[in-house]
C-alpha cells in the first residue's frame, strides 16, 4: 500500500491482517475523491489564468512606456547580445574558475577557524584569539574593499614570493571575506548541537577532538547545508567583484564591449550568464531543505 | 574492597550546593539505586562519578585510585565506566551499529570487524539484532534505550551508570528496559541507578540510597527502606510516592 492510500481507506475490518487485501472503495469516498480530482483541476485552469493576466499586463505597461524603444536598443539589442556573448562567456569560465578555486578553500578555513574556536584549553588561547579577531575583521570589512585592499595593497608591499596576479590576489580576498562568513554558519551549526550528544559522547571516553570529528560536526554540517549553499550562490557572483582588479572575467568583458559599442546589452548577457548558475543551486537547495523537512517528519513518530 | 568509593562530595552551582558531603561506598556486583524527588541531586551525582562535572570538594575512588585527582584524565576515567541517560542520547546521524562501535573502535582502537562481531553478539542478546542497521529515529523510545545501554556495554565497562533509562518511556516499554537491567545484574554488573520507580527498585536493588536536598540522608537494604524507614524524611518521601501510586 503507498502512502497517500492508506489515509483514505476505511479502516480495515478487525481480523484483516492490513498490507496485503485492498477493500473496493465506497460509494462515499468514490464521490469525495471525484470532487477532490475536480478541485485541483480547477486550482490549476486559475493558476494559468492569473499567470497570464499578470504577464499580459507587465509585457504591455513595459512596452508602452515612452522610454522603451530606447531601453530596448540599449539593453536588449539582439545584435549587441549576438557580438558580445562569446567574449562575455568566455571571460564567465574565468568567474566559474575563481569560484571552484576559492569555493574548497572557503569551507575548509572556515570549518578549521570554527572548529578552533570550540578550543577551551588555556594552551589554545592565541590561537583562539586570532580566529575570534579573523572573524570579526574579515566579516566587517566589505568584500569590494577587501578587494582592493589585498588587490592592490599586496603588490605594493613587494614582499619575495607574494602573488602579483590579479587572478590569484582577487581569489585570496574572497576567501578572506567568505571565509569568515562561512565560519560563523559553521559555528552556529557546532552551538545547535544539543550538548547531552557532546556529554554523551565524552562519557564514552571519546576525546573533545574526536566528539567534535565523529559526532558534532557531522551533524553540524548537515544542519547548514542550506545556509552553506546560499553562499556559495552568494559567492558566485562576487566573482565578478575581482574585475575592479582588471582581470577579464564576464563582468569586465562585458563592460569592456559596453563601452566600445555604447550599449549596454552585454551587462545584460552577464547578467544572464550568472542567473543560469544561481538558479539550479537555489532549486537544489530547496530541494536539500525539503528532503531534511521530510526526514523531520519520518522521524516523529515513537 | 569498595569498587567505587565516594567521600564527602560536594557540588556547587553559583552559591548554590546541590551535593552536601555525599558518603558512598559500592562493592563489585552491587546495585544501588538513587532515589529521591526531582532536584535532590541523583543526576548530579551520577555526572560526578563520571567526570562529567568537576566537584568542589571531597573525592571519588574508582578501584582504590583517586579519579577526580586533578592529575587523573577524565578519558582513563570514562573508559571503565559507562553511563546512559535518560534521553537515551543515541547519536541520529549513525546506524544503531556505528552507534555501538564508535567507542570500541575510536577509543579502545578494537579492529573494525572485531568490534562489529562483539556489537552483534549485545545487540542479539538484547534482541535488537535487526535493528543493526537502522537510524535511532526509526526506533521506538524502548528500543533506542535498549540500544544506548548496549552502546554503553560494548566497551566492557566495570561500572554502569543508568540515570532515570525508563522515565521517558510509556509502561509497556519500560518493562523491556528495565528487563534489560535485571539481565545485566544477573551478570554480576555493578551499578548505580537514579531512578523514580520504586517498585523496581525495590526488586533490584542491593543497597537503596534516599536522596534530598543533595544529602544521602538514609540507605540500606530495600526491605529496611521501603519497610521500616528510620529517617522521618524517608518517611515522607515514600508516604508520598505511595499516595501518587508509584509503589
Ligand atoms: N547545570 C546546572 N546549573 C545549575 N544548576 C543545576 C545544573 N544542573 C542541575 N542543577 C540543579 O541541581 C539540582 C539537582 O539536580 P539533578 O538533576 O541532580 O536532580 P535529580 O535528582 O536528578 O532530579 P530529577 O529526578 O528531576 O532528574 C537541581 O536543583 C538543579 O536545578
Ligand atoms: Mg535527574
Amino acid at each position: 500500500m503507498t502512502e497517500g492510500e492508506t489515509g483514505t481507506d476505511a479502516p480495515e475490518e478487525s481480523g484483516g491482517t492490513g498490507t496485503s487485501a485492498r477493500r473496493t472503495k465506497s460509494e462515499h469516498q468514490i464521490r469525495r475523491e471525484a470532487e477532490l480530482h475536480k478541485r485541483s483541476r480547477r486550482s490549476t485552469s486559475i493558476a494559468t489564468a492569473s499567470t497570464i493576466v499578470v504577464a499580459v499586463v507587465l509585457i504591455v505597461g513595459v512596452t508602452a512606456s515612452p522610454g522603451w524603444p530606447t531601453v530596448q536598443d540599449k539593453f536588449f539589442n539582439p545584435s549587441q547580445f549576438a557580438d558580445g556573448l562569446p567574449d562575455v562567456l568566455r571571460g564567465f569560465l574565468l568567474n566559474i574558475k575563481i569560484f571552484l578555486i576559492a569555493e574548497p578553500i572557503v569551507l575548509v578555513l572556515a570549518l578549521a577557524v570554527a572548529l578552533v574556536r570550540t578550543l577551551r584549553s588555556p594552551v589554545f588561547f592565541p590561537l583562539r584569539a586570532i580566529a575570534v579577531f579573523y572573524t570579526d575583521v574579515f566579516r566587517g570589512i566589505p568584500t569590494i574593499l577587501l578587494i582592493y585592499l589585498v588587490g592592490f595593497g599586496v603588490p605594493a608591499l613587494q614582499l619575495q614570493g607574494a602573488p602579483n596576479d590579479p587572478v590569484t590576489l582577487g581569489i585570496i580576498a574572497l576567501i578572506l571575506s567568505y571565509g569568515a562568513y562561512v565560519a560563523e554558519v559553521f559555528r552556529s551549526g557546532i552551538e545547535s548541537i544539543h550538548p547531552s550528544q557532546r556529554a554523551a559522547a565524552r562519557s564514552l571516553a571519546l576525546t573533545h577532538g574526536q566528539t567534535m570529528r565523529y559526532v558534532v560536526v557531522p551533524q553540524a554540517v548537515r544542519r547548514v547545508i542550506p545556509p552553506l549553499l546560499n553562499d556559495f550562490a552568494s559567492l558566485q557572483k562576487d566573482s565578478a567583484l575581482v574585475a575592479v582588479l582588471g582581470p577579464l572575467e564576464a563582468l569586465r568583458q562585458a563592460s569592456i564591449h559596453s563601452s566600445l559599442a555604447f550599449n549596454y546589452t552585454p551587462y545584460l548577457s552577464a547578467a544572464l550568464l550568472f542567473i543560469v548558475l544561481t538558479v539550479p543551486m537555489a532549486r537544489f537547495t530547496d530541494h536539500l531543505a525539503a528532503r531534511a523537512a521530510r526526514r523531520q517528519l519520518a522521524g516523529g513518530h515513537v | 574492597m569498595s569498587l567505587l568509593s565516594i567521600q564527602g562530595v560536594w557540588k556547587n552551582y553559583h552559591d548554590h550546593s546541590v551535593l552536601r558531603g555525599i558518603d558512598l561506598e559500592v562493592a563489585p556486583h552491587e546495585v544501588v539505586c538513587l532515589i529521591g524527588a526531582s532536584g535532590s541531586g541523583k543526576s548530579t551525582l551520577l555526572r560526578c562519578v563520571n567526570l562529567l562535572e568537576s566537584i568542589d570538594d571531597g573525592a571519588v575512588y574508582l578501584d582504590g585510585t583517586e579519579i577526580t585527582d586533578v592529575r587523573t584524565d577524565p578519558d582513563d576515567v570514562r573508559k571503565r565506566i559507562g553511563m546512559v541517560f535518560q534521553s537515551y542520547n543515541l547519536f541520529p546521524h549513525m546506524t544503531v551499529l556505528e552507534n555501538v562501535t564508535l567507542a570500541p573502535r575510536k577509543v579502545h582502537k578494537t579492529p573494525a570487524a572485531k568490534a562489529e562481531a562483539e556489537a552483534m553478539e549485545l545487540l542479539a542478546r538484547f534482541g535488537l539484532e535487526g535493528k543493526a542497521k537502522e537510524y535511532p529515529d526509526r526506533l521506538s523510545g524502548g528500543q533506542q534505550q535498549r540500544v544506548a545501554v548496549v552502546r554503553s556495554l560494548a566497551t566492557q565497562p566495570r561500572l554502569l551508570l543508568l540515570d532515570e533509562v525508563t522515565s521517558a518511556l510509556d509502561p509497556t516499554l519500560v518493562m523491556e528496559v528495565l528487563g534489560v537491567i535485571r539481565e545485566l545484574k544477573a551478570a554480576g554488573m555493578t551499578m548505580i541507578i537514579a531512578t523514580h520507580e520504586m517498585g523496581f527498585a525495590r526488586d533490584i536493588a542491593d543497597t537503596v540510597c534516599f536522596l534530598e536536598g543533595g544529602v544521602l540522608l538514609e540507605h540500606g537494604p530495600p526491605e529496611q527502606i521501603f519497610t521500616a524507614p528510620e529517617n522521618p524524611r524517608t518517611r515522607e518521601f515514600l508516604r508520598r510516592v505511595l499516595e501518587s501510586g508509584r509503589l
